[in-house]
């Protein structure tokens, strides 16, 4: 099964390394590098929210920060277009991380619902601060970054291509980890009840910070990568609030806290997005069928793809080995859902 | 100082108008326990159509929230039972997503019907102005503060003096116990979300009069709505109007004595530094254990 599972996933990363080869029509490799980005910086978030449960509408803000800080790096250290910018997106996720510590920190303080609304309170702070800190982002002119002019035509998005992969797999390697080691577990805990979990040991303040660091550096790296994709940064495109909402309804599509859940849910979401705005543009209309879809897909499966599919798949298989052998205790059928992995059963041991 | 008290004034005036729509979203969240973040789009929304019935069947502003009061409360229901009743598990955090999506609806359809040209309400008393002390203070902002006012006093007296307002009440401390002792809380809910929706309209309509507006303001209005609850202490009443005040008194007084582009900035900041010494807010209870 270990085996199989191995050659699956290499199989899959052949795919990705292979796909821009196979399909070098620019329009197309533009909407897989977003499509990439979007699958990292989802991993990197699931790997704070999805696995505390604590869900921080902010992200926008590292991911500004990273954009911002490869810009202006490249600003004031005259760094030619080329392969050299790529080197400093680890320096803007450190960027944005270093800053994630002093605002989760802060952010952390606090629970549930508020805070939600101090996470969105800093990423309104950042964007503002973009727009009124005029000497060090220009404010609302926004900031160009180096144009490579040695890529031209088809080959442009290639290297973009590979370094979004390059952060894809850190992303994905890190969430494994994250999710497989005891460490992970303390998160889990917290994430289905922080007071006992603090109770059994768990070192339930630096956990949460340590994750909410390591998914700010991520979402910063992201944040790099782009700005130097679409050559020129404004604050509302750099902090943009629909990000913040984006990453999250991704996470939720393919299941909050699994490690497949967010790759599955960018994969299916931000190519659609892509395409619906290249159809409509930014208008109305775009809007309308986004909101829609969201909803539909929020009440329709409000657990996610992964985990209502693998409940399915338990559930089909627990039938099967009981129709072979008769003594099967009604325990091992889980009613609803998969109770360990996605759901905090609140209000069910009252 | 002349400039100082006429931040004041106005923020307080301003800030009335900002509690009418803050207490319909800690009224929402006190009872039901979710967050509405579509209350920017609803209050945007109730600003439209006061805008439609006062360009195209010329219906004076106030008079006109005798229509869109009870058209958005049943909007409300409506959103309520669509939407809301559906999330059965994790609702505080679901409830956040899905009032999102209603809200890039709302604002997708207004940004198709209306396009995205700021526009502003017009009616006699929004340019009409009149002198106190060394300044000039248009009429709307006054009377925007005594609808605020009014409005208020209307939803404590259903709030605390009607047999409804008991069961709201109820619902609010414990939603067991009030559904143990016979309380309907789903239809209690309902209503409530629809009283909230209401009071976004006629907040909208004050709101706006006094600024230009279009559907994007939404992102602006909900930021500092949310900010206001939170700062009060999520499901208080009190909390929400005494922030509301508070908190825009601050900004205009900002603008003023310092420069108008920090004013918001440091309305966020002074939020997440009250929100480190008092996480619950000024009023809010501090939460107890979820077993």
């Amino acid at each position: 099964m270990r085996i199989f599972k191995t050659a699956g996933l290499l199989a899959l990363l052949a795919i990705a390394i292979a796909f821009p080869l196979v399909f070098s029509n620019p329009a197309v490799t533009t909407i897989a590098v977003f499509t990439l980005l979007f699958v990292a910086a989802t991993t990197g978030w699931n790997i704070f929210s999805g696995y505390t449960g604590y869900i921080a509408l902010g992200h926008a803000a590292y991911f500004g920060l990273g954009a911002y800080a490869l810009a202006i790096m490249c600003q004031d250290w005259h760094i030619p277009g080329g392969y050299i910018p790529f080197l400093l997106v680890p320096v803007a996720g450190l960027v944005a991380a270093a800053f994630s510590v002093v605002l989760g920190w802060i952010a952390l303080r606090v629970r549930r619902h508020t805070f939600v609304v101090i996470t969105i309170a800093i990423f309104f702070i950042f964007q503002l601060l973009a727009y009124n800190l005029t000497g060090l982002t220009n404010g609302s002119i926004g900031l160009g970054l180096p144009i490579p002019t040695d890529w031209s035509g088809d080959f442009f998005n290639i290297p973009f291509y590979y370094a979004a992969l390059v952060v894809v797999v850190i992303a994905i390697v890190i969430s494994w980890w994250v999710r497989h080691s005891k460490y992970g577990l303390g998160l889990l805990a917290i994430r289905d009840d922080e007071d006992r979990a603090l109770g059994l040991g768990v070192k339930a303040g630096p956990s949460k910070l340590a994750a909410f660091v390591i998914s700010a550096l991520i979402v910063g790296m992201v944040g790099a990568i782009w700005a130097y994709f679409v050559e020129s940064i404004y604050p509302p495109s750099a902090f943009d609030a629909t990000f913040d909402v984006a990453i999250a309804l991704m996470a939720f599509l393919g299941g909050l806290g699994t490690i497949v859940g967010p790759i599955l849910g960018a994969l299916l979401l931000e190519p659609t997005q892509q395409y619906f705005t290249l159809q409509f543009g930014q208008s109305g209309f775009y809007l309308v069928i986004y909101g829609a879809l969201f909803l539909v897909v929020l009440l329709l499966l409000p657990q996610g793809v992964v985990p209502t599919l693998r409940a399915r798949w338990t559930r089909f298989k627990a039938t099967r080995s009981q129709q072979e052998e008769v003594a099967v205790s009604d325990t091992a059928l889980p009613k609803r859902g998969e109770p360990r992995d996605t759901e905090r059963k609140e209000g069910i041991n009252l | 100082m002349t400039l100082i008290i006429e931040a004041v004034i106005t923020g307080l005036l301003t800030g009335g108008v900002y509690a009418l729509m803050a207490s319909g979203l800690t009224l929402v969240f006190g009872v039901m326990d979710i967050i509405n973040v579509g209350q920017g789009a609803l209050v945007i929304l109730g600003a439209y159509l006061s805008y439609v019935l006062e360009q195209y069947l010329h219906i004076d502003l106030f008079l006109g929230l005798l229509i869109t009061i009870p058209v958005m409360f049943v909007l409300g229901l409506l959103i309520e039972w669509l939407f809301i009743r559906p999330i059965k598990r994790d609702r505080t955090m679901l409830s956040i997503l899905v009032t999102f999506g209603v809200a890039l609806v709302i604002e997708g359809v207004l940004n198709l019907i209306f396009s995205t040209d700021f526009i502003q309400l017009h009616a006699w008393y929004v340019t009409a102005s009149f002198q106190v002390g060394g300044f000039y203070l248009a009429y709307i902002y006054v009377f925007g503060f005594l609808l605020a006012v009014a409005l208020l006093g209307v939803l404590y007296l259903l709030l605390y003096r009607t047999k409804f307002g008991h069961s709201l009440r109820a619902t609010m401390q414990n939603r067991t116990a009030a559904e143990l002792v016979g309380i309907d809380v789903e239809r209690v809910s309902a209503i409530t979300f629809g009283i909230g929706i209401a009071l976004a309209a006629a907040g909208g309509m004050a709101f706006g009069a006094t600024t230009s507006f279009n559907a994007n303001s939404a992102y602006d209005l909900i930021s500092r709505l949310l900010a206001i609850i939170i700062f009060g202490g999520m499901g208080s009443l009190r909390g929400a109007m005494i922030a509301s005040l508070g908190m825009l008194v601050v900004e205009d007084v900002t603008s003023v004595v310092w420069s108008p582009i920090w004013a918001s900035t440091v309305f966020f900041i002074l939020l997440v530094i009250i929100l480190l010494a008092r996480p619950q807010g000024l009023f809010g209870q501090v939460e107890g254990r979820k077993q």
